[in-house]
């Protein structure tokens, strides 16, 4: 039994580390990449995937597969910024909602349902309109948008542990709620914290793509998985699949690595569910 | 009377909230870059100074925030929600006539996608762990990933370019006069916007019920009903649909922001012209009237899912409503 238990736990750990692995390297490779590498080549435009273009190649010659990861590690590091914005915004906003009580605890409140009362997408397009398109854009639109459900699951967690002796005994003994939120709350909350923050990654990433899809993200001339998505869309009907299908996938596989990540990281935090 | 009191307050939290938020909207808009003079006139008008600062003072721009505010709200209420730029009509006429298309399209996809997935999420919670359930788990956890218009994208690539089955895009028919249109034109040209908004939506609510039907089939009251000697379909239909269809019909209705979101995506790739392409049209022009009425419409729709989820909870929920009548 025991024995089972642990190869579990060192198969999912070794995927883990090989799913982080492979985020890193395109990330790792996409900063690295010199911009000639996508450079504009009419010579071979629009071919499709082959040996030397896996992912064939746009009406501008540009190579597909290196666009792609170019693509990819910057929404990467767009998807980083904000969810670690986001995710910090939302420890804070937690745990003073839940520990201070009262008044802040209503105005906190109030704010998550104040940006969880508009279409997620609706306010994606208001913030980066205020704020002018480009990548700060997106990165501060999605870094604001991405705190309200983290914060509600926050402020649970805290408000449970309000009720345990150990918090109600140091608050008896005069420690201030900063020092209760920092000693008490604060290590109890990491964990689901972290999960937290490795679940949003996902979310900042498709919306992201999303609105550069739409025309309010990163520019065009930034290799964006959203950019290459919607010129796209000019060719598909003249059957070059190619050009929407890979970098689709390639996306696909990002976000789907990073849900398995957090919820695998989640069962291993909390064994009680991993059987379910 | 305990009901009435809680539907009542429920719904003045909405107003509020409502009110708070199309404030937001608004502060959003009037902070950003967008000139709604430049916007008007256009960037190469020949207005000299003079004239542009009377037509500012004219139009209110140089009040404070709270007054532009309150005279925005003051010709809400009475109907007034300005002229579009890009449409060049009036916002709530472009809204209505968008509103209709978007409707039957978010309905149709919502209706479809609460129906399939609820029915497809039971057989996979009661058949745990076998083929049908991996392989339903396996399609959801992928279509959660995939951005709605990447979805549509691969539709219009396999079923309207490679196959040839259905329309690229649009409402109706090009070339055709709109008396000519017929009703199969539309629904014809609904289908493939309706199937990807369909699968969009539907990985959450499989999910969910997936999860609260195994919850349910673990239980002790369902032991002793199969020891009582009821077959699977008494136990479905008298133990596990009470309890999930519930919580799955509110599930579906504060669903409604992603929804309006992915409809948004949606329209965006099959050039359906609804309030989604209104909404990029807008934002990308400058277009401040029409965002704020759409702002305000979209809050409205997610604040009206919201509250009759609220109200399905408390109204149909027995241990919700005796709780809250203690």
């Amino acid at each position: 039994m025991i024995k089972k238990t642990l190869n579990r736990k060192i198969i999912i750990t070794i995927f883990i580390c090989l799913a982080l692995a492979y985020l890193i390297v395109i990330s790792i490779v996409g900063i690295l990449m010199d911009s000639s590498e996508y450079g504009v080549n009419y010579a071979d435009k629009l071919i499709g995937p082959c040996k030397e273009h896996l992912f064939g190649t746009d009406a501008m010659g540009r190579d597909m597969f290196k666009r792609c990861i170019k693509g990819l590690s910057n929404s990467l590091v767009v998807g980083l910024a904000a969810s670690i914005f986001s995710s910090v915004v939302a420890l804070i906003f937690g745990i003073a909602s839940a520990v201070l009580g009262g008044f802040t605890d209503k105005v906190i409140k109030l704010a998550v349902d104040l940006c969880m009362g508009l279409p997620h997408l609706v306010l994606l397009i208001l913030i980066s309109c205020m704020v002018g398109k480009g990548a700060f854009g997106v990165t501060l639109s999605v870094a604001l948008t991405h705190w309200p459900s983290l914060t509600r699951i926050v402020r649970q967690e805290v408000l449970q542990l309000r009720s345990s002796q150990y918090v109600k005994a140091s608050a008896r003994m005069g420690k201030s709620p900063f020092t209760i939120a920092v000693t008490h709350m604060l290590p109890h909350v990491i964990p689901a914290y972290l999960i937290g923050l490795v679940l949003l990654f996902p979310h900042a990433i498709m919306h992201e793509a999303s609105i550069t899809f739409l025309g309010f993200g990163l520019s065009k001339e930034v290799p964006a998985i959203g950019v290459i998505l919607s010129e796209s869309m000019n060719y598909i009907t003249t059957g070059k699949w190619w050009l929407a299908v890979f970098p689709g996938i390639m996306l696909l596989i990002v976000v789907i690595l990073f849900d398995i990540i957090g919820e695998t990281l989640k069962k291993l935090w909390n064994p009680g569910s991993g059987n379910e | 009377m305990i009901k009435r009191k809680n539907v009542l307050s429920e719904t003045l939290r909405m107003i509020i909230l409502l009110f708070l938020v199309s404030f937001l909207a608004f502060v959003l808009i009037v902070k950003s870059p967008i000139d709604p003079l430049v916007s008007y006139v256009g960037t190469e008008s020949t207005l000299s100074q003079e004239a542009k600062e009377e037509i500012a003072e004219y139009w209110g721009l140089n009040d404070p925030l709270p007054e532009r505010f309150a005279t925005w709200l003051k010709n809400i209420i009475h109907g007034d929600m300005g002229t579009s730029i890009t449409y060049k009509k009036p916002v709530a006429e472009v809204i209505k006539t968008r509103f209709a298309y978007s409707v039957v399209l978010m309905m149709l996809a919502w209706a479809l996608s609460g129906i399939l997935g609820f029915i497809v999420g039971i057989i996979c919670g009661i058949r745990q762990g076998g083929i049908f359930d991996r392989g339903i788990k396996l399609f959801c956890l992928t279509v959660k990933s995939a951005p709605t218009f990447w979805l549509g994208l691969m539709f219009l690539v396999i079923f309207a370019v490679q196959l040839g089955l259905f329309p690229i895009g649009m409402a109706v028919p090009m070339g055709k006069l709109a008396s000519q249109v017929t009703i199969w034109d539309r629904l014809y040209h609904l289908i493939l916007p309706v199937i990807t908004l369909t699968i969009a939506n539907i990985s959450e609510i499989v999910l969910y019920t997936r999860q609260r039907v195994v919850e349910i089939i673990n239980s002790d009251f369902i032991l002793y009903a199969k020891a009582r000697g009821e077959n699977r379909r008494q136990l479905v239909v008298r133990h596990v649909l009470r309890n999930v269809i519930l919580p799955a019909i509110t599930l579906q209705f504060s669903s409604f922001s992603e929804l309006f979101g992915g409809m948004a995506l949606a329209e965006n790739v099959f050039a359906y012209p609804g309030i989604g392409t209104a909404t990029t049209a807008a934002a990308l022009n400058g277009d401040a009237p029409l965002l704020l009425g759409i702002a305000l419409i979209s809050a409205i729709f997610v604040f009206s899912g919201n509250l009759i989820a609220n109200i399905l909870y408390g109204v149909c929920d027995p241990r919700i409503r005796e709780s809250e009548a203690k």
